[in-house]
């Protein structure tokens, strides 16, 4: 890269020395950001196939509840399924380990460490993250994060069983796998903090020349709100998991309240502590946490709908100032979580009133992204369809979360199978839908091939219907009033009775998901290896990471892009063709 | 291939990445403090009773810790200004200082925690002490870490004076903003646990 403000001495000796790299230093403890990207999206990807088999095993128990499991019960050994049936404990692990494993160790890793790593440094023309070691330096402490996480499920008593989100003070109490959890997080914690610095110091300084905030793609704008909420926001749960690893291990009360009777046994600790001051530490990360959950595809599905529309973005600046009007509001929603915990009608009040703010700038992105649509020409490809699909069922997700937003409303449903379904649309048929369209759409220049569209397209209406099929009826259950929590999928309430039917259909609806799952997993290896090979702009793209060849080589573009134009110059009237790239002047 | 404005300041934002790097990282362990110390006043203004912190600290001993940390802010200043002054000695000297400066401020903290194990005052005793136990404990982490990466600077990582004094300068200032940071941190603790 000619630069001529880089300082070293001899870039040539540097360049050769690169060269010789062995394939360990090459593709396991790499530091260009195209390889760790790589390694963050295919080890989330085997996380989130991990965190929906979990989900299966217990979708089996709730279907048809205290019923041996067929050959995969008695697999998994007589302390967690004795004779194929689930323990209630073991239920319990899966739980709490599928939200966790979902959320930390699958959707962030692929959103963020995957399509941040890959695509961002592109997108911006830069050679590579600004601080390579330490973009290695995030992943191996993910990666260790995960190790520690799996780990937890052989320790005696099993993985955590308090939910993901680890109330306390049932949290304190639980056996040594939350102390394992809360291990791993610090591992995922530190991850994230190492990775969101460097995204932020990227974009703000290795922009190419021209690159102005006001042209970078809605991708990057995304990555670079999601970045700040991670920097801000997972401290304060570092300092949570500090107190509660004090509770479990030095006998301390931070979270245990006075006179706290554990089995018929008044607990020893001294008390004085306070339960929800945890649900404030935690919410204070996980709401923004949700945010980083959903930032990341939205900025996917900009990027894809405004490529294969052939038009500009429908009010690109209203959609950036949008985001960063829901990364700032973000850290102020956090409480909406705790309307029933008693902490009060005034705080009750003040939060819901942020909560319905904080709505405002979601709908304006969807909305911008829905009239992007108006009078384009379409190109049905997988990408688009999967972010075609990403727009309604993220509506469906966020319009559901109104109701949980207001407090009057949120007593009636709050904990019941309606939380599940709103928030499972905004993260399954929404943000994995949003990042299906990335994998579609980056594949070709991760790989330099393209990825099969007749499997995609199986792949994408299979996945539609029946992620629809699993989480349609938990609105009808939760608004029956069955609880999220019940290990018999409220089989013992009568109140349930009549919306019991549903779980069979939902379970069902799982595991033919699965199954729509694998035209994907053989599309992404036989695409990897045998697809048709692509050029260096495939879908005649306008961002820079469509300058570079595919796949780019170490070090990124053959000469240093620069940007004349702003990301979406889609059918520009007088041009000689149908988009105007960023990095090409005009007349040449 | 090399990373641009390692050194240099990028023109247009006028500063060097790792000075932006610094300034993010310090800003998530004001949130992680910063969550903490909410904590603290969360727990109190819910306990029935909370000791004045001088019944269980010893307030003489914390002051001596506060001027001697506040005396390493002072020393790692000069280091930094040795060097952008180009004296590499005067910035051994005054590193060096720094280091020992933060050894003194353990090793008080030492005395400080046998002293209260010997009373039998344990993280477990009560929920001042805990929230006293975790906050000095995590504030001694840090010191911790700025002594290593000040030893590191003092010692092996001095070797890139000689071959980009540039940069160097550039690591030691953001050092500094670090151990600045955990002089801060402590400024805030003394009031709060000892003298509130």
């Amino acid at each position: 890269m000619a630069q001529p403000t880089v300082a070293g001495p001899h870039p040539a000796a540097h360049e050769a020395h690169h060269e010789e790299l062995g394939f360990w230093w090459k593709y396991v403890f790499s530091t260009d950001h195209k390889t760790i990207g790589i390694q963050y999206a295919v080890t989330g990807l085997l996380f989130l196939l991990f965190g929906f088999c979990l989900m299966m095993l217990m979708r089996w128990q709730l279907a048809y509840p205290g019923r041996a499991l067929p050959l995969i019960g008695s697999l998994l050994g007589e302390a967690r399924m004795p004779g194929g049936v689930m323990l209630p404990e073991f239920y319990n692990e899966l739980g709490a380990m599928h939200g966790t494993i979902m959320v930390f160790l699958g959707v962030v890793p692929l959103a963020v460490g995957g399509f941040g790593n890959f695509v961002l440094p592109l997108q911006i023309g830069a050679p590579d993250m600004a601080f390579p070691r330490i973009n290695m330096a995030s992943y191996w402490s993910y990666f260790a994060g995960g190790v520690v996480m799996l780990a937890s499920f052989f320790v005696p008593g099993g993985a955590a069983q308090s939910g993901w989100t680890s109330y306390t003070p049932l949290a304190n109490i639980a056996t040594s796998g939350q102390t394992w959890w809360l291990f791993g997080m610090v591992f995922l914690i530190t991850s994230s903090l190492l990775g969101s610095i460097n995204f932020i110091v990227t974009t703000i300084q290795l922009r190419a020349p021209g690159l102005s905030f006001f042209r970078l793609p809605f991708f990057v704008w995304a990555q670079l709100v999601t970045s700040f909420l991670l920097l801000l926001a997972f401290p304060p749960l570092e300092g949570a998991a500090t107190l509660q690893l004090m509770d479990r291990l030095a006998g301390t009360s931070f979270f245990m309240p006075s006179g706290l009777v554990v089995s018929g046994q008044l607990h020893p600790a001294t008390g004085g502590g306070n339960p929800l001051l945890w649900q404030h530490l935690f919410w204070f990360l996980a709401h923004p946490e949700v945010y980083v959950l959903i930032l990341p595809a939205l900025g996917i599905v900009a990027e894809v709908v405004a490529n294969n529309t052939r038009k500009p973005l429908f009010g690109y600046r209203s959609m950036v100032y949008s985001v960063i009007a829901l990364g700032f509001m973000s850290f102020i929603v956090w409480a909406h979580h705790m309307f029933i915990t008693g902490m009060g009608t005034t705080m009750a009040t003040f939060f819901q009133t942020t909560t319905m703010i904080i709505s405002i700038p979601s709908v304006v992105v969807l909305t911008a992204l829905i009239l992007s649509l108006w009078g384009g020409s379409i190109r049905f490809t997988t990408p688009m369809l999967f972010a075609l699909g990403f727009l309604p069922m993220f509506g469906i997700g966020g319009l559901t979360g109104l109701p949980l937003g207001l407090a009057a409303t949120d007593v009636h449903l709050h904990d019941t199978y309606y939380v599940i379904g709103h928030f499972h649309y905004v993260v399954a048929p929404g943000t994995i839908f949003g990042l299906f369209a990335g994998i579609y759409y980056w594949f070709p220049k991760a790989t330099g091939r393209a990825m099969n569209e007749r499997l995609g397209k199986l792949h994408f209406w299979g996945s539609l219907v029946f992620m629809n099929v699993i989480f349609m009826p938990f609105f009808i259950m939760g608004l029956a009033g069955v609880s999220r929590r019940l290990y018999d999928g409220g089989a013992s309430y009568a109140h349930a009775q009549p919306v019991l039917q549903w779980n069979e259909v939902s379970s069902v609806g799982a595991w033919c998901l699965a199954l729509a799952q694998i035209p994907f997993v053989v599309n992404f290896f036989w695409s990897a290896f045998r697809g048709r090979r692509v050029g260096a702009n495939p879908w005649e793209a306008t961002t820079l990471e469509w300058a570079a060849p595919s796949p780019p080589p170490h070090g990124n573009f053959l000469t240093l892009p620069q940007a004349h134009r702003g990301p979406y110059e889609y059918s520009s009237p007088g041009a000689s063709k149908d988009y105007l790239p960023q990095w090409e002047r005009l007349g040449a | 291939m090399d990373i641009p404005y390692t050194v240099a300041a990028r023109p247009d934002t006028g500063l060097n990445n790792g000075k932006i790097a610094i300034w993010l990282f310090l800003a998530s362990e004001v949130m992680l403090f910063g969550a903490l110390f909410a904590s603290y006043v969360m727990l109190r203004v819910g306990a029935t009773e909370w000791p004045a912190g001088a019944t269980y600290l010893n307030v003489p001993l914390a002051t001596l810790n506060t001027v001697v940390l506040i005396s390493s802010s002072v020393t790692m200043v000069l280091a930094w200004a040795s060097l952008v002054k180009g004296d590499f000695g005067r910035f051994r000297l005054f590193m060096g200082i720094t280091i020992l400066c933060g050894l003194a401020f353990l090793v008080i903290k030492y005395f400080e925690y046998s002293a209260k194990f010997h009373h039998g005052y344990l993280p477990s005793t009560n929920t001042f002490l805990a929230i006293y136990f975790t906050l000095t404990g995590l504030h001694g982490l840090h010191v911790i870490g700025g002594m290593a990466v000040n030893s590191w600077l003092w010692g092996p990582g001095s070797a890139m004076w000689k071959t980009d004094p540039a940069h160097f300068t550039n690591r030691v200032e953001n050092a500094g903003l670090f151990w600045h940071l955990v002089d801060l941190v402590w400024i805030f603790l003394f009031p709060v646990l000892y003298l509130l």
